[in-house]
């Protein structure tokens, strides 16, 4: 046939295809979230990179994509956090340990971490916006980067890995700032929206990098802050949301702008994005 | 383009290369009148095209039409292209199976079948290297589309008579088939006599041609072939606004003019389902409650429907402008910077099919227009 692209002599793997992964371990984060430990059928290890996300099957339900939110401990397998909202959730919070599911990826764009570790970095994090940003703060820590965290919740009981951001706030390069919109009076920290910690954030804005995740709202406020405090565009980093389906670029539907947040994405600078964040319905 | 000086080939040689495709094991596609339209379904030879039929076709409008001759391929485009059999509208990706904790995950089979795809047009040509590049050429490859693409072969036919919703010359094609066939015919008359110039385009059309053996075309063969052609770029339909549309549409992207033309869409997804390169689709997990097994299909989406964009709780394009926007933009703007084209071939099947008329060409011009014009709240 005329012009047909050559054909490859070792099948590629059809990226539409699960591979079947075992439900390790799970415990029970906040409430109505729950953290699966995954690992492969034969022990191998799962990598990823930190900002990425994979697509989880939960069989006879159907398929979501889900960050992955760390690796397990004995770093075979990976972590993925997940609210039960929906029915494909909810299945998978529902798994008992042992249980089979599906798995693709991890697929996309994480976090621009080589640029990251010789600087600062300031992660702004809303809700379950913390489980892609928490690789990201491990691996900046490790390489000895100097870390800002500021971290919104609704509440006090919807604080997402309470003992990590213990142990982040006492590492001795670490900035870890936690607000909630909502407390009663046994809470002590701030109250408020997480933008309001920007100008307590001590960083330098011609060398520091702001990694941001949560709701679409609260980037937008977000970056706005970071930008008063003197960040540059290109500094500034999202993490995009949008209907996945297929991860690879087939099926269209997380399309923003010229981007497939899937496979450009999810995380893309803030000097990508502007132009299509002020429109709306895009 | 490894084209010799071309073939003549009659009626007669016609029917005699569709037969030698299926004596390859070939199933024929090629265009058939069905439901009062010309379609693309299993033929067996010549008596299955729509002869001495033609289509009238305007916004929101196809008519079937006696012709005063007997042209086989007298007609342009219908509603169904060539992706229904490349991409289709609905495939099984995978079943599985829980028994015991254990899953007994099985892929679809690739598809075997060989196809020869008969009466290709060259914007259809052009639609289909632009889903190589979507579905093959990217990062990841589909492994069935690669499957059928590898086994096809593309018989294709130069175009005569354009539509009056035809405008593949705006879009940097022609009436002429150019690249990515294995033969192209251009249908001629010769002394009144029905006939084809045969170009060859591929090593396995050569093959066909070597097998068949016709006379090669003599000089008055090939320039009626080229006055076909000629007369077919000469009499375009429609032309798409000479303007750089990507730019363009990129700077209206909060123009009123989208919700002018929301007025008239009715979200139906018709023109998604009808173009040639809208790939978009959607995966779907269906139960046998008495086997327990689970399958996943893979259906062809639209960007108008709600769902296309529902993300936590709701539609991030809840309304139509928007919805109309995303497809426009996506396939006369953003497709430039996915894919390195356009993704639009001129067809003008969106137009035909649209229930209302909306007419690409007409709203990029509306676009062009105001584009001197700022928009309300600028």
């Amino acid at each position: 046939m005329f012009m047909a692209p050559p054909a490859t002599d070792i099948a590629p793997r059809d990226p539409l295809l699960p591979r079947i992964v075992r439900l390790r371990g799970k415990r029970r984060e906040i409430r109505g979230v729950w953290s699966l430990e995954v690992v492969a059928e034969e022990g191998e290890p799962l990598d990823f990179a930190p900002g990425q996300f994979s697509m989880l099957t939960a069989f006879g339900v159907g398929e979501v994509p889900v960050s992955v939110s760390g690796r397990t401990r004995d770093g075979i397998g990976l972590v993925y956090t997940i609210r039960a909202v929906g029915a494909v959730t909810a299945a998978l919070c529902g798994l008992r340990t042992g249980a089979p599911l599906g798995l693709r990826g991890p697929f996309g764009a994480g976090w621009p971490l080589e640029e990251a570790a010789a600087r600062e970095v300031t992660v702004i994090a809303g809700g379950l916006g913390l489980a892609p940003l928490r690789p990201a703060i491990e691996a900046v820590l490790a390489a000895g980067g100097r870390l800002v965290l500021l971290y919104g919740a609704r509440g006090p009981s919807e604080i997402l890995y309470p003992a990590d951001l213990a142990r982040w706030q006492s590492a001795r390069r670490a900035q870890v700032e936690v607000t909630v919109d909502h407390a009663g009076p046994e809470w002590h920290g701030h109250v408020g929206v997480v933008t309001r910690l920007v100008p307590r954030a001590r960083f330098d804005p011609d060398t520091a990098l702001a990694l941001v995740c949560g709701p679409e709202i609260m980037m937008r406020f977000a970056v706005s802050s970071l930008r008063e405090a003197g960040l540059s565009d290109a500094r500034i980093f999202l993490s995009m949301e949008r209907n996945m389906k297929c991860a690879v670029g087939f099926c269209g539907h997380c399309q923003f702008g010229p981007h497939f947040v899937c496979r450009d994405g999810p995380v893309l600078g803030y000097d990508r994005l502007a132009p299509l964040l002020r429109i709306e319905e895009l | 383009m490894g084209e010799r000086d071309g073939h003549l080939l009659t009626v007669a040689g016609l029917e005699a290369l569709l037969q030698a495709l299926t004596a390859q094991g070939r199933r024929l596609i090629g265009p058939t009148i069905r439901d009062g339209a010309i379609l693309y379904e299993e033929i067996e030879g010549i008596a299955d095209l729509p002869r001495g039929w033609t289509d009238e076709q305007g916004p929101g409008s196809y008519r079937l039409r006696r012709r005063e001759d007997d042209a086989l391929f007298g007609h342009v485009v219908g509603p169904h292209s060539w992706k229904r059999f490349l991409h289709p509208p609905r495939r099984e990706l995978w079943r599985a199976r829980e028994r015991d904790g254990e899953v007994e995950l099985r892929p679809a089979a690739l598809p075997e079948e060989r196809l020869a795809l008969v009466g290709v047009r060259s914007c259809e040509l052009a639609a289909i290297r632009i889903q190589d590049r979507v579905l093959l050429e990217g990062p990841f490859a589909d492994p069935h589309y690669r499957a059928m693409r590898e086994r096809i072969f593309l018989l294709a036919v130069d175009c005569g008579e354009p539509a009056a919703t035809c405008f593949c010359t705006s879009m940097g094609g022609g009436p002429q088939a150019r690249e990515g066939f294995d033969l192209a015919l251009t249908e001629i008359l010769l002394d009144g006599e029905r006939c084809f110039f045969l170009r060859t385009g591929s090593a396995a059309g050569a093959a066909l041609v070597a097998e068949l053996d016709p006379p090669p075309a003599d000089a008055r063969a090939k320039s009626a072939a080229a006055a076909v052609v000629e007369r077919a770029r000469a009499s375009m339909g429609r032309k798409m606004p000479e303007a750089d549309i990507r730019d363009l549409l990129l700077a209206s992207l909060d123009h009123p003019r989208w919700e002018r033309i929301a007025e008239r869409c009715l979200a139906c997804t018709n023109c998604t389902l009808v173009c040639p390169t809208c790939f978009c689709s959607t995966v779907e997990d269906t139960n046998d409650l008495l086997s327990g097994e689970t399958v996943r299909s893979q259906r062809w989406d639209s960007c108008f429907s709600a769902e296309f964009s529902y993300m936590n709780g709701r539609a991030v394009r809840a309304g139509t402008a928007s919805r109309y926007r995303q497809w426009m933009v996506h396939k006369l703007a953003t497709w430039h910077d996915q894919f390195g084209s356009s993704g639009c071939v001129g067809c003008g099947r969106c137009i035909t099919w649209c229930p209302v008329g909306i007419d690409i060409t007409e709203e990029v011009a509306a676009f062009a227009a105001g584009a001197a014009v700022p928009a309300e709240g600028d």
